[in-house]
């Protein structure tokens, strides 16, 4: 077995992000699931709004009073409403919103808390201005983090004004504060790293430190944590439209969460299950995509979890030639199988 | 080292003086963020108001904006949280709701603790290998479930089939005791009534069980992560060569320490808990805050209650930020290697 081999397991190297990206992909299975549904979903998203004829065969409003309340069928994927209105073309439309929506509010929260932290983290400094912009800027990040995103969210998007806009606003506001808290953790770890001092020695100017050896050695966890927030914002959103405060249903730009509500409350669900089911299944498997791909991104964020991992990856040690992204996933099952077992014989009996 | 009872007094009492601090944020903040005017603060609350109405409000929100905070806070202070639009006043509503939202969110922890945390010690157990992969399957899926779809999908598909119900605490309305903690299954068991205690069991399974599952991912991630940082360490291996169970070694020697970290759930969690009400008791009807807020926000039909939801929003907070003071002071107990001084 490859736990036996002579030379033992090979120091962690450093990689290139890309690099570390394809080792968890291969030591996971699900990860690597995760990733191929990802991109599934996105170019999905694409086709729909590039070319919606492709795979949007009805309007979002369009009424057929000759095929009211129908069950699934070739003809209409997931049935149709009691006006006639076919689930499947409106649960296709909102998949650009809804994954768009999460992409915008993950990344301006990304760029919002990511310029704060970094400030907090670099410029801590007691007694200096910035030492003092730090402990401002950590201690509003505190008071925000005390609230459940969800419930002022909600809250602000009442006072902004009532729409997926407003909505949008709303929830970033409530969410920059763990890109805060995340980006200076990682900055203060980093900071003091032989690399900075030596730039630093050579006369590098802070600013420069800042932004060419520390942000970019902060960047990776940062577009880690990304990937798996990007469901959880989905999942706000489509929850604040399920209350019915972000966007209404039925409408031109329809939207799961409204959606779910608006069958749900008239009534359907019972009679009708897949009004509710279909864009109930759609954001389930959205969110589970960047879940599963995210989860397991994140083993290598923990300490903990990264040296499970260190070992696992390197006690059978493939050959890190540059295999094409094609030929390394259909190696995946067997590197797989093979990994396995040593991943639980090095936890349960390490060689001391 | 202070682990002293005086030292942990001192403990405690430094960690309730910090909570000052950022209660006067939470309630700073919350002003702010439901007073600012960037609209018709009273158009956007009361679309559908009387005249009257509107004009109170506009008069009401019209002062400088120091002087309408010191009127916020000041009531706040003394109890006087306002009123919904029909005159019914908020203080006492959310005073009466609240033990409904506690006992859900208990309930909830409760499952959390005894179903995560063991998946979290087989996932590590079999790190990797199949067993690994099924947790992660399931907690993500939690993870991916919006609360309303797990709310929904629960109350009208799981509920008939499973024969539990999904409205309410209790079967009937009128009650044959009386309700001294408002909490369903402790005033059943108060009066000695078991059928009726029974009842109010099989009332609150549903909706815990869909909080717990939605947010059972977090304390299964950290307990996998904490155990596989305890499993190779010497004290375990010396447990197992000594002959130990598997089941042993495991569940009392490794988990034991890894628990501690895991009490850190407890705050984290808090957030995900109370935000989860808001749409769970609107759909399994469970009189708490959590539906409060949702009609409050003006949820579904409801009539916004622009009072009513600046207190909400205040109260959550707080719900967050004790579980996160309760996990602090919990995980100072547990670890002996925090210096109470």
């Amino acid at each position: 077995m490859a736990t036996s081999s002579p030379n033992g397991p090979a120091p962690p190297r450093a990689d290139s992000s890309i690099r570390v990206f394809w080792r968890v992909l291969r030591a996971n299975p699900l990860s690597f699931f995760g990733f191929l549904l990802c991109a599934f979903i996105g170019l999905t998203a694409l086709v729909v709004v590039v070319a919606p004829g492709l795979l949007v065969p009805y309007g979002p409003l369009q009424q057929n009073s000759l095929a009211r309340n129908l069950g699934p069928s070739a003809h209409h994927l997931f049935g149709t409403d009691n006006l006639g209105r076919d689930i499947y073309s409106n649960v296709m439309l909102a998949l650009p919103l809804d994954l768009g929506i999460g992409f915008a509010i993950a990344g301006s929260a990304l760029f919002i808390g990511g310029a704060l932290g970094l400030v907090a983290g670099f410029y801590d400094t007691p007694g200096t201005l910035g030492g003092w912009l730090s402990i401002a800027i950590m201690r509003v990040t505190d008071i925000f983090l005390s609230f459940p995103s969800l419930i002022l969210a909600l809250a602000m998007t009442r006072v902004l004004g009532l729409g997926v806009g407003p909505t949008v606003i709303a929830i970033t506001l409530t969410w920059w504060p763990f890109y805060v808290r995340l980006v200076r953790g990682e900055v203060l770890a980093v900071k003091h790293r032989p690399y900075v001092s030596a730039a630093r020695a050579a006369g590098v100017t802070e600013n420069r430190i800042l932004l060419r050896h520390v942000l970019r050695n902060v960047l990776e966890p940062v577009i880690v944590y990304f990937t798996l927030d990007i469901g959880t914002v989905l999942v706000t959103y489509s929850t604040i439209g399920f209350v019915g405060v972000a966007s209404k249903f039925p409408s031109a730009q329809p939207e799961w969460g409204a959606m779910l509500a608006f069958y749900q409350g008239s009534g359907a669900a019972t009679s009708e299950p897949w009004l509710v089911l279909a864009p109930g299944a759609a954001i389930f498997v959205t969110v589970l995509a960047f879940s599963l791909l995210g989860d397991g991104l994140r083993d290598i964020l923990d300490p903990r979890t990264r040296r499970a991992f260190v070992r696992s990856t390197t006690t059978h040690d493939p050959p890190p030639e540059t295999t094409t992204a094609l030929s390394s996933s259909s190696d995946e099952p067997d590197s797989d199988s093979s990994s396995a077992p040593a991943v639980g014989a090095v936890d349960a009996r390490s060689a001391s | 080292m202070g682990r002293s009872l005086s030292d942990l007094i001192i403990f405690v009492a430094k960690r309730l003086l910090q909570l000052i601090p950022v209660l006067l944020g939470v309630i700073v903040l919350t002003f702010l963020v439901t007073h600012l005017k960037l609209t018709g603060l009273c158009n956007e609350w009361y679309p559908k108001a009387g005249q009257t109405t509107l004009e109170n409000c506009k008069a009401k929100y019209s002062a400088p904006i120091l002087n309408q905070f010191y009127q916020y806070f000041t009531a706040l202070l003394q109890g006087h949280w306002g009123a919904d639009i029909a005159g019914v006043p908020v203080y006492p509503t959310i005073a009466a709701d609240f033990p409904a939202t506690l006992e859900l969110v208990l309930a909830s922890l409760f499952l959390m603790i005894f179903i995560g945390i063991p998946l979290g010690v087989i996932a590590a157990q079999y790190s990797g290998r199949f067993g690994d992969h099924l947790v992660r399957i399931f907690y993500l899926s939690g993870w991916a479930t919006p609360t309303y779809l797990g709310a929904v999908v629960a109350s009208v598909f799981l509920a008939p089939y499973l024969g539990l119900p999904a409205h309410g605490e209790y079967s009937s309305t009128s009650l044959p005791f009386h309700q001294y903690t408002h909490m369903s299954i402790l005033d059943a068991m108060i009066a000695l009534n078991l059928p009726y205690t029974a009842d109010a069991i099989s009332h609150l399974i549903l909706p815990a069980v869909v909080l717990a599952f939605i947010n059972m991912g977090i304390a299964t991630r950290m307990t996998r992560a904490s155990m596989l940082e305890v499993l190779p360490l010497d004290y375990v291996k010396s447990a197992r060569m000594k002959g130990l169970s598997d089941f042993w070694v495991l569940y009392k020697h490794a988990l034991r320490n890894a628990l501690i970290t895991t009490t850190t759930v407890l705050g984290i969690t808090a957030g995900g808990l109370l935000a989860g009400t808001v749409v769970i008791e609107e759909v399994f009807d469970w009189p708490g805050i959590g539906q409060y807020a949702y009609n409050s926000i003006g949820g579904g039909s409801s009539v916004p209650n622009f009072d009513g939801a600046v207190a909400v929003v205040i109260v959550f907070a707080i719900g967050v930020v004790v579980a996160n003071l309760v996990a602090d002071i919990l995980y100072g107990l547990l670890d002996p290697r925090v210096d109470w001084r």
